[in-house]
């Protein structure tokens, strides 16, 4: 049901099937700006005893229907264009869809060099939107035999081989084609078809590696993704794995082919999606993002700086499958010590437990739900983690220096992660997206990411940025106005001095300028405090700042600043926390130091009652 | 959202279970539809690929990759024995000659004049699948594998690790709130299926694997006591696999929690009979929660048991339900739904969710999210 592109859209349904639920938004041209107007859910339908993914979406859809009082169905099918026989409450004028059903899209990669090609295709994969199994190179350290049995037991949806400049050397690619050949992979959904491989590797080495794989694989050949050490291609591999995405791995899963037919534009996997808007939105405001979607299996890590596009997924940090792994991960100090209570080891590790294997659990208790946002704090931050890795500048590339990088020689591969030249960070997933008041998002945030200088939060109202992504590929417009009017919620602006002193010194002083002459405050911020200006969303301020000699504002040691501050529905935050940030060591100071900064923050119901 | 889902465990005497049985690969399968069949009958048989080894010959003999056909003893698809000559060099003084012998017994598979490297495979091992459960086969995919059906008493646990097996099942506590003790396990228990109380801990794991039982079911158990059986740290609730010597399934959860009476009754009723169990749990898309099968023959009565009972899905929640809260501060007490109230209501997280009454058998009664219970079905 592709669209007339001479028409203009003025009303659009989009849905995102996940593994649990199917999401529908109703977007509205209203005057001369899209917005989202409704939303329904249904279960995804999936897996037995519907399958078939489109009853679902129908159910969802139909929630949109009621709610709206706008006629989209016509029994199992929708009705195309709006205004279908002369009613305009009728009809859409595109239906379009993601979807991450049944685990989303798992690929194993593989590549010559770890730090290079192999590197290179983890990032073209993640960036399509794929969950990486695992990478696969020459000297990743496991011996032939070892690659061979693991290629055999992974059972991904799709593998990606990488490998060589054009021109290059041909003979390590092609045994990363012998291994692979070797292992005879089957693909994860059905028996009865050959596992979708793509090549995108030395020019040189296709005919070899076709005569090798192309009997045993469905094999597609495309651009090098790395034709030079110096240049990174992923976006004709990239293209590919999204084509193979619906031609092989979509058509397997039960009603897709009927969903397929429905929709208006290319299905296209969640995060790449999500991943798509983000880009679309950092490229149009010139800015430098961090999203992030934490959900109940893995954690989604986005990130645009200088225009470059990374994303990674930590498969098993989350909320609530892979809690337990947090817990495994970041161990049980770094969990505690976001905790303003005592609590005895083992309940807790045994209530970590429950909620992974009854994961769709509430918090009832205020204890519960401090528990659970001092999990997500360091979920976030270990996939932060995880994305600064692999969110680097090319590695092995060779770098010309001129005389003044002498004194600060920096190797290739660094992070382009910079927290100071970060302008926003927004947060997704039920824990930020849901929690009772948006300070705890806020703060959670904050503690996780200890983002530097001047950064402005936001989260995502209701997770429609999967449907926004894939809206953006066929009107970006519409797709903008509505992430900027309906889906963002910002929370307000942070500001961070770099240092650490001791508690209660002077960190900076402070002017805040309010605009419609409310009076300006000025202020001491002192290490160990943070402080709240109520700062309504659409509001500026002039933020002036001058830190103490030790203390760093983004323009160097002791210099000041003055900026703009953004309001939102929590307001201006000065954490005088320092960074990095350090909490007490010992638990009773920790415990009084978190109780202190939830009550100036006002964090909890009852803050100042709490007795524990 | 006008949905509300209370995920429930199957606890029922009397039901027909239809399981898919399909090989990792290809295979044969070998009975038809209809045929009766027992746990241990192999329904269908497939050969697993060998092992592979990649031997580099080129390095070995210092030639180049696109010689190497020059050289090779062994062609591609040839049959080989553990010892026999690969590759040899010729050079023209016989003494000089140098030669690579095959590590394996099993087919040289690919001789590559890119790499120079040879890929040599032993020979196939072949995979049974077995049927698993006593009771007929209901249909045969060609080729694959098949689906069994049979009737049975059918109870689901909460957490399993460890795979399919059977066995007697035989009670070693006298109530559902008793613990499991190292003194309650015996010599007798070797190759049964345990039920115990409330609680294991890791001593009496350890003594259940000395002893030799095939499964133990039991309430709940401490956390750092999987991670001690275990040897690490379970992070992601996909289990199936583990090794550990018996297959383990908590009813309840982590912690000491009393095993719900009416699996516990139930349980004990079918002291004596053969279960199929397996702990095998996932917990993501594709929901799978360990299990307790209990085969009853064709129209068999099992005394104590309401033979027209089946568990059927159910259509939603209602009052007097027989409900588990599965979240603190009420966690693991079971209660009756007492009340539905339609509205939001605020909890003391400041979240507005929905709710329900529960009244415990004490007589209390607390408002829970309706999220944080689970409706004990069956």
């Amino acid at each position: 049901m592709t669209p007339d592109p001479g028409r203009p859209l003025r009303t659009i349904v989009a849905t995102d099937c996940g593994s649990t639920t199917t999401k529908a938004i109703l977007i509205e041209k209203i005057g001369e700006e899209y917005r989202q107007t409704y939303r329904g859910e249904a279960p995804t339908t999936v897996e037995a005893p519907f399958e078939d993914v489109t009853r679902g979406v129908l159910n969802a859809i139909a929630e949109i229907e009621e709610l709206s009082g706008r006629r989209i169905l016509d029994g199992e099918k929708i009705i195309t264009p709006s205004g279908a026989g002369g009613n305009p409450k009728a009809g859409v004028d595109i239906y379009i869809s993601t979807s991450s059903a049944g685990g989303g899209l798992q690929m194993m990669v593989a590549g010559v060099v770890q730090s290079m090609t192999a590197e290179s295709a983890q990032r073209c994969a993640l960036g399509a939107g794929a969950i990486v199994m695992d990478v696969l190179s020459s000297n990743d350290g496991r011996l032939p035999h070892e690659k061979i049995e693991r290629i055999r037991s992974l059972r991904p949806d799709m593998v990606l081989l990488s490998g060589g400049t054009d021109g290059g050397t041909v003979m390590h690619v092609v045994e990363m084609a012998e291994y692979i050949a070797a292992a005879e992979p089957r693909p994860r959904l059905g028996m009865s078809y050959n596992l979708p491989l793509i090549y995108a590797g030395n020019k040189d080495a296709r005919e070899r590696v076709t005569d090798i794989l192309g009997k045993k694989t469905a094999l597609t050949v495309t651009d090098n993704l790395r034709p030079v050490l110096e240049k990174e291609n992923l976006g004709p591999a990239r293209n590919k794995i999204h084509d193979l995405f619906l031609e092989h791995v979509m058509a397997q899963a039960p009603g897709y082919k009927k969903l397929i037919s429905w929709a208006g534009a290319p299905i296209m996997p969640t995060p790449a999606a999500v991943g798509l808007i983000m880009e679309t939105i950092a490229k149009k405001q010139g800015i430098n993002l961090i999203g992030v979607d934490i959900g109940g299996a893995t954690t989604d890590v986005f990130s645009i700086f200088q225009g470059v596009f990374n994303r990674t997924v930590s498969a098993n940090l989350g909320m609530s499958y892979s809690i337990s792994n947090v817990l495994a991960e970041a161990g049980l100090d770094n969990i505690m010590r976001w905790v303003p209570f005592s609590i005895d080891e083992q309940d807790l590790r045994n209530r970590i437990k429950n909620k992974m294997i009854r994961p769709t659990t509430v918090p009832q208790t205020l204890d519960e739900l401090q528990i659970e946002q001092a999990i997500s704090r360091e979920a976030l931050r270990l996939a932060l983690i995880h994305h600064k890795s692999l969110a680097t500048g090319l590695k092995g590339v060779q770098q010309e220096r001129s005389i003044s990088d002498v004194f600060e020689q920096k190797g290739s591969g660094e992070s382009l992660v910079d927290m100071l030249q970060l302008n926003l960070i927004v947060g997704s997933g039920g824990i930020l997206s849901h929690a009772p008041r948006r300070l705890q998002s806020l703060l959670m945030m904050v503690d996780a990411y200890e983002p530097l200088g001047f950064t402005e939060l936001a989260v995502d109202s209701i997770f429609m940025m999967p449907h926004l992504g894939v809206l953006s590929t066929v009107d970006e417009k519409a797709a903008t106005d509505v992430f900027v009017r309906d889906c963002l919620i910002y929370l307000g602006t942070c500001v961070a001095p770099i240092g650490q002193g001791a508690w209660g010194e002077r960190c900076v002083d402070y002017t805040v300028t309010f605009p419609g002459g409310r009076d300006s405050v000025k202020g001491t911020l002192k290490f160990g405090e943070l402080r709240l200006f109520p700062l309504a969303a659409g509001e500026e301020v002039t933020v002036s700042v001058t830190p103490a000699r030790t203390v760093d504002v983004g323009v160097g040691r002791g210099v000041a600043v003055e900026r703009r501050a953004r309001g939102g529905v929590v307001g201006l935050v000065l954490d005088g926390r320092g960074r990095p940030l350090q909490l007490p060591i010992k638990e009773d100071e920790r415990v009084r130091a978190l109780k202190e900064w939830h009550k100036a923050l006002n964090l909890y119901p009852g803050e100042d009652t709490v007795k524990r | 959202m006008g949905h509300t889902y209370t995920p429930g465990l199957t606890v029922t005497p009397r039901t027909v279970i239809s399981k898919r049985r399909i090989l990792p690969l290809p295979g044969t399968v070998l009975v038809k539809a209809g045929d009766t069949v027992v746990s241990s009958t192999v329904v269908a048989r497939a050969e697993l690929p060998g092992k592979v080894l990649v031997v580099n010959l080129v390095n070995q003999l210092g030639l180049l990759p696109e010689d190497l056909p020059d050289y090779m003893v062994k062609r591609e698809g040839e049959t080989i024995e553990k010892g026999d000559v690969l590759a040899e060099t010729k050079p023209l003084i016989k003494w000089f000659k140098t030669d690579v012998r095959s590590p394996i017994t099993g087919t040289v598979e690919t001789i590559s004049t890119a790499t120079g490297q040879v890929i040599l495979r032993e020979p196939p091992r072949p995979v049974e699948l077995f049927a698993y459960l006593d009771g007929a086969v209901a249909e045969v995919f060609p080729g694959q594998g098949v689906r069994m059906e049979t009737t049975c008493a059918f109870i689901q646990g909460i957490f399993g690790i460890g795979g399919e097996t059977w066995g007697e099942v035989v009670l070693a506590v006298s109530s559902p709130d008793e613990d499991l003790t190292e003194s309650l396990l015996t010599p007798h228990h070797a190759g049964k299926i345990v039920v115990g109380g409330a609680f294991a801990g890791a001593e009496v794991l350890a003594r259940a694997r000395a002893v030799g039982v095939k499964g133990i079911v039991v309430g709940g158990m401490h956390d750092k006591d999987l991670r001690a059986l275990l040897g690490y740290d379970l992070g992601v609730a996909i289990t199936g696999t583990e090794n550990v010597g018996f297959t383990l399934i908590l009813t309840e959860g982590f912690g000491r929690i009393p095993m719900a009476r009416k699996t516990f009754e139930l349980l004990k009723k079918l002291g004596g009979r053969k279960a199929c169990v397996s702990g095998a749990t996932q917990i993501r898309a594709g929901v799978m929660r360990p299990e307790i099968i209990v085969p009853l023959a064709p129209g068999e009565r099992v005394e104590g048991i309401d033979a027209g009972q089946t568990g059927e899905a159910r259509g939603g929640i209602k009052v007097g339900d027989p409900v588990r809260v599965i979240r603190e501060p009420f966690f693991g007490r079971i209660g009756q739904v007492a009340g539905l109230p339609a509205e939001l209501t605020l909890i003391p997280t400041e979240s507005r969710v929905r709710v329900l009454e529960v009244m415990f058998s004490d007589g209390s009664r607390a408002v829970v999210p309706r999220a944080n219970i689970e409706v004990i079905e069956g």
